[in-house]
């Protein structure tokens, strides 16, 4: 039945109380045998479009027929006919696996004759055979999503609803659940994958591409990446700067959008208006970059069409790093963070092992791994919040265990989701973080008026935080974490879930500050945000498995059959190795 | 150091206005108990409804039946028939009890023998029926007494006349008012500091103040100073209601009250943090909250008197900050106690609160791991 509309949704536009609407007038068809991946930035519409499906909620103008029934007036009908996975919650965390199963068998009135066969099934598809008697709040959270993926096939539904599957899900097992929803369209099942990532949108049949409630664009992913085709360079052959070139291509006219992939610098042009057939050229470059730089031309990505379809990137100015001081250059160049043979254990579990490594002043320092791997507890230890049980860490010089509050003095910490204090106004909260940082009364009143003129909040300024849009959220917590001028900047998964504007205009201010003697350390999920890394620890059930520039990573998995891996490709093939060592090992 | 501890109580008092439900917490509370306790909750009986069941038709049962009836405390006195009548009257709380003058009543009265009266209460309100027995019988020995004269014999000698000392009228509001006090600090105290570890936690904003370089015990303060300043607010506007809205005569001297409500409130405090650096949510700072404070209110002597406790839970209730306050302010209030009585129950509130604010403190440092 491939081709089948399974959803059509007809001019429709959902409401949530004031302001612009969640979705405005939106009119796609999904059908069936195939992958349609719902594809945007948090508060782009994407869970309000699954619950419409779902006919949790019905539109406020326009109409949703799913499987042919219309969701306002029919949405008994729907309902046996659609699995869905929503985003948390889908689960109850203290049953077990198989508890879980039972209860969704239950709800989805599955006879008890046939349960054997289909939790057997289910089981073996998932490969969570061993892991029955787990209770689900204990399981990772790749495995949480297949068994909330298990529970959602009770009753092999012609329509399978995915609300962001991938999101807490490291590469590996990303790549195991996306084989078993492709293994279902193979059968004829309608699958709607919602995601934020843009690589993951790359691989869909088709996608319906969202950005403020509003349909950017619906159809294969590849045509839309053809669209870039012939604009996408990378500037290769440098052997450092790679920041300040990047900056200086941001600021080329006919450049849209740019970023760091390693060590080359990846950019989009403009579409030539002209028609003409000449490629850009290289505009001059500082004198240190040497003689090699050139530009080759690469394949376009989805994020790169998609930039392109927003009208480019913010450009690659910090205002930020323009203004403050450069951190000053203490004596002997010694490591900013170092971590000498930290070690973690929650009674006899170890979390993490014997983790060494320095970051000199001024380079960016990524924490990669899978979920549970330690990359959090190292972290953790890193700024303080977490005391090692062997081993020490230091910051700018300063242990943390014997004068932390003076290590922390040094640092700035931007936590994931922008932990800010949302009643407060987003100046309530300047003024309150450069009070605990002890900043002088006249000072802090310069510091809080010049991130308020350097991030534009204007007007916004007395709003209360958790009512500022996205990137101005991000903007203050950016601000907050580093107005008393620290040495280390330390980023717990800085822009997961940020739309990609955002997320450039985040990493042009890093940048500016790593230029102006900033040392950065960051813990992250996304494959592009780790490309920023001058390099990268990978960290593995609680050991450092590998450490190196990206490059560096790439080419250590480089084979004959993958003679271009990815870093994603690097991530995973490394950690299988480790995997198999193991075993010989054992 | 104090331009850090400053920007933390600014924050916290901040946070707690702007937030809409932080900001009801404040206000709805302490204004409903005021209303409630003061209006509703009184102890004493009034508006009580009787039935009698007058089986003697002399003289004597219809005097004593006018009398009931004349009577300012009973708000009606229900005459009724048969005695198939008393129990449904109980059953529906119709009133609270039932007097039956026996038939032989007069006939025993005229001829100088014992009579009987019989009283049925409603056990389900044994308070009020207890005060009501009281009244009853202070009706019937009048009664007695003046038959005792007419004819007469000797009127019983010796007659209890109690006098209510401190609270000669017995008025209830005197003692009610000022034990709001103590509850009212008690449950924005432990509400407020019981929400702020958790919430912080919940939102991620307590990791951010652990990687600042605030000590532990700067968090500590900063967080128990805020509720401290909203507690002595509360309690100074209920301090100013009871005198001047409610009347309740002030004989003891506020700089006594002050300072032994500030340790309470510290201790309170203590308590509250403790609480709030187990709860992994909101939703269980709450509960445990509520879980402390019933108890403490309860067990304060406030709704019973803690001697009437048996000896084990008396034991119990010296870690029961209110329980001490109670007795503080009551006494500080209605009796003008010595400030060397104040001290002897405000050291236990010291006690308390150096301990729970000492845990407190350790559970914070603890949790950072």
């Amino acid at each position: 039945m491939s081709g089948d509309t399974l959803i059509r949704f007809n001019r429709v536009t959902k409401r949530f109380g004031e302001g612009p609407p969640a979705l405005d007038a939106i009119s796609a068809d999904v059908t069936a045998g195939r992958i349609t991946g719902l594809v945007g930035p948090d508060g782009a519409g994407k869970t309000t479009f699954i619950r419409l499906v779902t006919g949790l909620m019905v539109p406020d103008e326009g109409g949703v027929s799913v499987l042919g029934h219309d969701t306002a007036t029919d949405a008994a009908s729907i309902f046996p006919g659609i699995g869905y996975m929503p985003q948390r919650f889908g689960l109850y965390e203290d049953l077990s696996v198989q508890e879980n199963l039972n209860l969704y068998a239950e709800l989805r009135g599955l006879p008890a004759g046939e349960r054997p066969a289909v939790f057997d099934r289910l089981l073996r598809f998932t490969d969570l055979q061993r892991f029955t008697g787990r209770l689900a709040g204990r399981l990772s959270g790749g495995m949480k999503q297949k068994l909330g993926l298990a529970c959602a096939l009770m009753r092999t539904p012609p329509l399978l609803l995915l609300d962001e599957p991938s999101v807490g899900v490291d590469p590996i097992s990303r790549r195991e659940l996306w084989a078993m929803v492709k293994e279902l369209t193979g059968g004829g099942m309608g699958v709607v994958w919602s995601t934020a990532y843009l690589d993951e949108a790359q691989r869909c049949d088709s996608v319906l591409l969202l950005n403020q409630g509003r349909l950017l664009f619906d159809g294969d992913p590849r045509s839309l990446m053809k669209r870039a085709e012939g604009r996408v360079f990378q500037v290769r052959g440098l052997d450092w700067k790679r920041r300040a070139v990047l900056a200086r291509m941001l600021a080329q006219p006919d450049v849209i959008d740019g970023v760091i992939q390693g060590r080359h610098v990846r950019v989009v042009y403009k579409e030539r208006v002209d028609g003409a057939e000449n490629p850009p050229v290289l505009p001059p470059l500082p004198e240190e970059v040497g003689t090699q730089a050139h530009l080759a031309p690469v394949p376009p990505r989805f994020e790169d069409a998609f930039m392109d379809i927003l009208g480019g990137g913010p450009g690659g100015r910090s205002a930020l790093a323009e203004r403050i001081a450069p951190v000053e250059q203490s004596a002997g160049g010694e490591p900013v963070i170092e971590a000498r043979g930290l070690t973690k254990r929650f009674g006899d579990f170890t979390a993490a092992r014997d983790i060494t490594f320095s970051i000199p002043r001024g380079e960016i320092f990524g924490l990669l791994g899978p979920n549970g791997a330690g990359k959090s507890t190292t972290f953790k230890m890193l700024c303080g919040l977490l005391a090692p049980t062997e081993g020490a860490g230091r910051v700018a010089g300063f242990d943390l265990r014997r004068a932390a509050a003076q290590a922390r003095q040094r640092l700035g910490y931007m936590a994931q989701k922008f932990s800010l204090y949302g009643d407060l106004s987003a100046r309530q909260n300047l003024d309150f973080f450069s009070g605990v940082y002890g900043l002088g009364r006249r000072r802090r009143r310069e510091q809080v008026e010049l991130m308020i003129r350097t991030f534009d909040f204007g007007r916004l300024s007395d709003t209360a935080a958790k009512d500022l849009p996205l990137g101005f959220k991000q903007r203050l917590a950016l601000a907050c974490a580093i107005m008393h001028e620290p040495e280390a900047l330390f980023l717990d998964e800085p822009t997961s879930g940020v739309d990609p504007i955002t997320r450039r205009e985040f990493w042009t201010h890093i940048n500016g500050l790593v230029e102006k003697g900033v040392t950065v350390l960051v813990t992250t999920h996304f494959m592009d945000e780790a490309e920023y890394c001058d390099r990268i620890a990978l960290i593995y059930r609680g050991r450092t498995i590998a450490t190196g520039s990206p490059d560096e990573l790439k080419e250590r998995v480089q084979r004959p059959d993958l003679p271009d891996p990815t870093l994603e490709d690097a991530f995973i093939a490394l950690v299988e190795e480790s995997d198999l060592s193991e075993q010989e090992v054992a | 150091m104090w331009g850090r501890l400053k920007a933390l109580i600014v924050k916290e008092l901040l946070a707690l206005w702007r937030d809409p439900k932080g900001r009801a917490i404040l206000i709805v509370p302490p204004i409903m108990q005021l209303l409630v306790f003061s209006h509703a909750a009184t102890l004493e009986v009034k508006n009580v409804d009787i039935a009698v069941l007058n089986r003697d038709s002399g003289r004597w049962g219809h005097e004593l039946v006018q009398r009931f009836e004349g009577s300012s405390t009973f708000n009606r006195v229900v005459q009724i028939q048969a005695i198939p009548e008393i129990q449904p009257l109980i059953d529906d709380q119709e009133v609270l009890a039932v007097l039956q003058i026996g038939p032989e009543f007069s006939r025993r009265i005229e001829a100088g023998l014992p009579a009987d009266i019989q009283v049925i209460l409603d056990g389900r309100r044994s308070n009020a029926a207890q005060i009501v027995q009281g009244y009853i019988a202070q009706i019937v020995q009048r009664l007695d007494a003046e038959l005792a004269e007419q004819a007469g014999r000797p009127v019983p000698s010796s007659t209890v006349v109690s006098r209510n000392w401190f609270n000669p009228n017995l008025e209830y509001v005197w003692f009610t008012v000022p034990s709001l006090i103590g509850m009212i600090a008690l449950l924005i105290g432990i509400m407020v500091t019981a929400l702020t570890v958790a919430r912080e936690r919940e939102l991620g904003t307590f990791e951010q103040l652990l990687v600042s370089p605030l000590r532990p015990f700067e968090i500590l303060i900063g967080k128990t100073v805020p509720p401290l300043l909203i507690g002595l607010f509360h309690a100074t506007i209920y301090v100013a209601a009871a005198v001047f809205a409610f009347g309740v005569p002030l004989v003891g001297s506020l700089l006594l009250l002050y300072p032994s409500l500030i340790l309470y409130l510290a201790a309170v405090i203590g308590i509250g943090l403790f609480i709030s650096s187990l709860a992994q949510t909101q939703q269980q700072a709450v509960l445990g909250a509520f879980i402390f404070a019933s108890p403490a209110i309860l067990l304060s002597g406030f709704a019973s008197p803690v001697e009437n406790m048996p000896e084990w839970l008396q034991a119990v209730t010296i870690v029961n900050p209110l329980r001490h306050f109670q007795v503080i302010v009551i006494g500080v209030f209605l009796k003008g106690m010595p400030a060397r009585e104040v001290l002897a129950n405000t050291l236990p509130l010291l006690g308390i609160a150096a301990a729970t604010l000492t845990v407190a403190a350790w559970l914070f440092r603890k949790r950072m791991e």
